[in-house]
């Protein structure tokens, strides 16, 4: 049995009276300890299903369902503790008037965990930043660190599967790298399984195991790691994907 | 022949805790080619291509010991001179259409607006000429775009619709700011290589700044590499999987790439004398 | 003393209580180099000292009528203000009028904007038939004018200080709940809500520990500035008869009895008005001065 499953899901919005097909009848599984990613471009939907998953919207057809079990309708608590989101902007996610040490207590007072002091200290340790930046606000902190902490916020309830909303596409390459090598870290010394989507073909190549490729709502194609790789992709789309992806324009086809 | 001749340009900031460098003495030529300007956020490169059109509010000064664009003395122009220059002769493409057009203009009447109260052309002639640039950025529909508003086109229209505003004068020069950084990957190339043809077409200068490198390198002819307000590597783009300085070299490491190991990305090592 | 202003100014404290002591430092030598919130703090905290010693300032008792003494102008030996038409100080009827104003206005501060603040928050986090019922509600409450409803609450409830208060605090907080509601909606949809409903966090949680705090800075800034304008209803109220009642020395009221003698003995009106002129100037120059302090953006980096 896969850890998540998502079978058939269908979101739709509506606006203005009209209707807006966010996810259209997607259905993929995660194993354990796997990392899987969903890439596409802006409007595929790969974020959505993301905020499907935690509940933030609204499931329209199809079911999630996470160790088996169908998700309660609100998520509750208990989901909380098992399944964590990172969020694409750090500028954004980041209470602005809250101190980091309030952010990443505030997980542990809703659960009515103590030790609070500990853990952030811990907490900050893990994510490779100094313990000087505890009472510190998020404007006095770089993209890179903001996103160092809306990781150790996630991680503070200890859950077993991290969704990654773009996690790096707010920052630069070199604070990208140093952000893809934490989560790689963490997930080899928690066994986290992730659900990471990403824009970057090259991003979701390094991190994740099996990849889904979406456009306009639809999953188009799945493949594993070594297919994408190899370029062995068959639907035209992915290809297209490919070829546009950054990484190949080096040393890549003649220059247009 | 060259265009754009900057020597030794510094961009100050007088905040209250002291004057802090943006810009630290960039020098660069520029002839009718395609210069690209890299570096991360907070290397000075937007700063750059805002001093040269003299586009930096205060606490902000600009300092050159020389920038002349096409013989004329950028530093000693009147505020008046520079008004004539901007658009009309430097253009200018921002990362973000949804910031860069009015919201509550459809899109006609902005390309318009310059043709008819600028060169005086009648609203039939200006929209002629509006349409044409639609079609130059490869608009299919320039009629339908030219009733919309801004909210209503995506974000690869948006910037078409930018980069036709800007081309409708005829600049010799577009500084294009991060063009394509909001767009999807497709629509990207697709936005790059309109731009890229209309360069060669007319003959322009281009300032092409962005934060990524791969991309620069594939587009440019020429390179400026920026850390903290100075040009550490100026190469070929050619050339640039043979840069030599760490910085660069760093940028183009960490990376990931499709097919490429597994293992920790190399980060970037800061601690030699350059970074200082 | 350097010790103490290191020890706030550490860039990294040790303690929550340390942290949260230096933010207010920060906060106050932010408000210290604004030249007109500083002048406004001056008038305000002046306020609260003559409100607090008003025994021991006041030359005069504010109620002794004097009856020979009637209409003295300023300027006059032990009347350095005047006197009124009960021959009573005028100066020492403002030292103790500072206290009730003082009292109205800490009263409706501490209901109106609570109440709105609530009402805009929930409404506007919750939306749907909630949001309908609750902006409804408040579209009623604004459709009337202030004074106008103030003034048919007071002929309710019978004329008093307490009464006038509930009156003015009852008609204060719609706009607190819109200008509450209006943030509520940018913010809502933000990521760091995302994140803490992600937590597991009830709404009472989010609107309070979350969504309140963003509100407060403009509702605080409301506040001080409305401070003028309950002054003044308040007044409005005394002058009319149904708020403080005679022979409490109340600002608006001793202006409504000096109306009969304007144009012969200016003072008996004019003093007052002046002292409701300077605290409301004082209130809005606080306000101005502590936008720009609790604005996050100008928090230095």
């Amino acid at each position: 049995m896969s850890l998540i499953e998502i079978d058939h899901l269908s979101v739709t919005f509506r606006s203005k009276g009209r209707e807006v097909h966010a996810v259209e009848d997607v259905s993929f599984s995660v194993e354990q300890g796997e990392s899987f990613g969903l890439v596409g471009e802006s409007g595929s939907g790969k974020s959505t299903i993301l905020r499907a998953i935690c509940g933030l919207a609204p499931v329209t057809a199809g079911t999630i369902r996470i160790d088996g079990a169908s998700l309660p309708a609100p998520r509750g608590p208990d989901f909380a503790t098992r399944v964590q989101m990172v969020f694409q902007d750090p500028y954004a996610s980041l209470h602005p008037r809250h101190t980091i040490d309030r952010t990443l207590s505030e997980p542990l007072a809703i659960h009515g965990i103590s030790g609070s002091d500990a853990r952030v200290v811990k907490a900050l340790e893990d994510v490779g930043l100094p313990a000087a930046f505890r009472f510190r606000y998020p404007h006095q902190l770089s993209g890179g660190q903001r996103q160092r902490v809306a990781i150790a916020r996630a991680l503070m309830l200890e859950p077993t599967i991290l969704l990654l909303d773009e996690p790096t596409s707010a920052l630069d390459a070199s604070v990208q790298a140093e952000v893809l090598n934490l989560l790689d870290r963490l997930r080899a010394a928690r066994g986290l399984t992730f659900l990471m989507v990403s824009h970057d073909l090259a991003v979701i190549d390094h991190m994740c195991d099996r990849i889904l490729v979406m456009q306009n709502g639809r999953a188009v194609e799945q493949m594993p790691r070594e297919a994408l790789a190899e370029a062995r992709m068959t639907t035209p789309y992915a290809r297209s994907l490919f070829d546009a992806s950054a990484d190949r324009m080096l040393g890549g086809p003649a220059r247009p | 022949m060259t265009l754009l001749d900057v020597q030794n340009l510094r961009v100050t900031f007088d905040t209250e805790t002291g004057p802090v460098q943006a810009v630290r003495g960039v020098s660069f030529s520029l002839g009718r080619e395609r210069l690209g300007i890299v570096g991360e956020s907070g290397s000075g490169k937007t700063m750059t291509g805002r001093a040269v059109l003299r586009l930096i509010r205060p606490p902000g000064r600009i300092e050159a010991d020389r920038m002349v664009f096409d013989g004329q003395d950028l530093m000693q122009a009147s505020e008046r001179d520079m008004r004539a220059l901007r658009g009309k002769r430097i253009g200018m493409v921002m990362q973000d259409p949804k910031y860069s057009l009015n919201p509550v203009m459809t899109v006609g009447d902005q390309l318009t607006e310059g043709l008819r109260r600028r060169d005086g052309l009648g609203r039939r002639d200006a929209e002629a000429k509006a349409i044409a640039a639609l079609t130059a950025v490869h608009i299919r529909d320039p009629a339908r775009v030219m009733e919309a508003y801004p909210h209503e086109l995506s974000g690869g229209m948006g910037q078409r619709v930018m980069i036709a505003m800007m081309l409708i004068p005829e600049p010799d020069l577009l500084i294009a700011d991060e063009p394509t950084s909001a767009l999807d990957v497709t629509v990207q190339a697709e936005v790059l290589s309109i731009l890229d043809g209309l360069v060669r077409e007319r003959g322009m200068g281009l300032i092409f700044i962005s934060h990524d490198l791969r991309l620069v390198a594939r587009f440019c002819d020429r390179v400026l590499v920026m850390y903290k307000g100075k040009v550490v590597e100026e190469l070929l783009a050619k050339n640039l999987l043979d840069a030599q300085h760490p910085y660069t070299r760093g940028l183009l490491n960490c990376l990931p790439r499709i097919g490429g190991p597994r293992g920790p990305l190399p980060a970037l090592d800061r601690s030699g004398a350059w970074a200082q | 003393m350097t010790a103490l202003r290191a020890w706030l100014q550490d860039p990294s404290p040790t303690s929550r209580r340390q942290a949260r002591l230096g933010q207010l430092w920060l906060a106050w030598l932010r408000i210290r180099r604004n030249r007109l919130a500083m002048a406004g703090l001056i008038i305000v905290a002046i306020l609260l000292l003559v409100a607090a010693l008003a025994p021991w300032i006041a030359p005069h008792d504010p109620f002794v009528q004097n009856l020979a003494n009637r209409l003295r102008p300023p300027g006059t030996p032990g009347y350095i203000l005047g006197t009124d038409d009960f021959g009573r100080d005028i100066l020492s009827r403002i030292i103790y009028g500072a206290r009730i104003t003082l009292y109205i206005i800490a009263l409706v501060a501490v209901t109106a904007p609570v109440l709105g603040l609530l009402v805009g928050t929930v409404a506007g986090y919750f939306g749907g038939w909630i949001d309908a019922v609750l902006m409804r509600l408040t579209d009623i409450f604004l459709a009337f004018p202030r004074l106008i409803l103030a003034l048919a609450l007071v002929a309710v409830l019978g004329p008093g200080i307490e009464n006038a208060v509930l009156a003015i605090a009852l008609t204060a907080w719609p706009p607190y709940a819109r200008v509450a509601r209006a943030e509520t909606l940018t913010i809502r949809g933000s990521d760091y809500i995302s994140a803490v409903k992600l937590q597991g966090a009830g709404a009472p949680r989010i609107i309070l520990g979350h969504v309140v705090p963003m509100c407060l800075p403009s509702v605080i800034i409301r506040v001080t500035l409305d401070m003028a304008g309950v002054i003044l209803i308040a007044a409005g109220l005394g002058f009319l008869g149904l708020g403080v009642q005679p022979p409490q020395p109340e600002w608006g009221l001793m202006i409504s009895s000096g109306r009969k003698f304007l144009f012969e003995q200016w003072w008996v009106a004019t003093m007052p008005g002046l002292a409701i002129f300077m605290v409301s100037l004082g209130f809005n120059l606080l306000g101005d001065g502590l936008r720009d302090v609790l604005d996050p953006k100008s928090a230095p980096k």
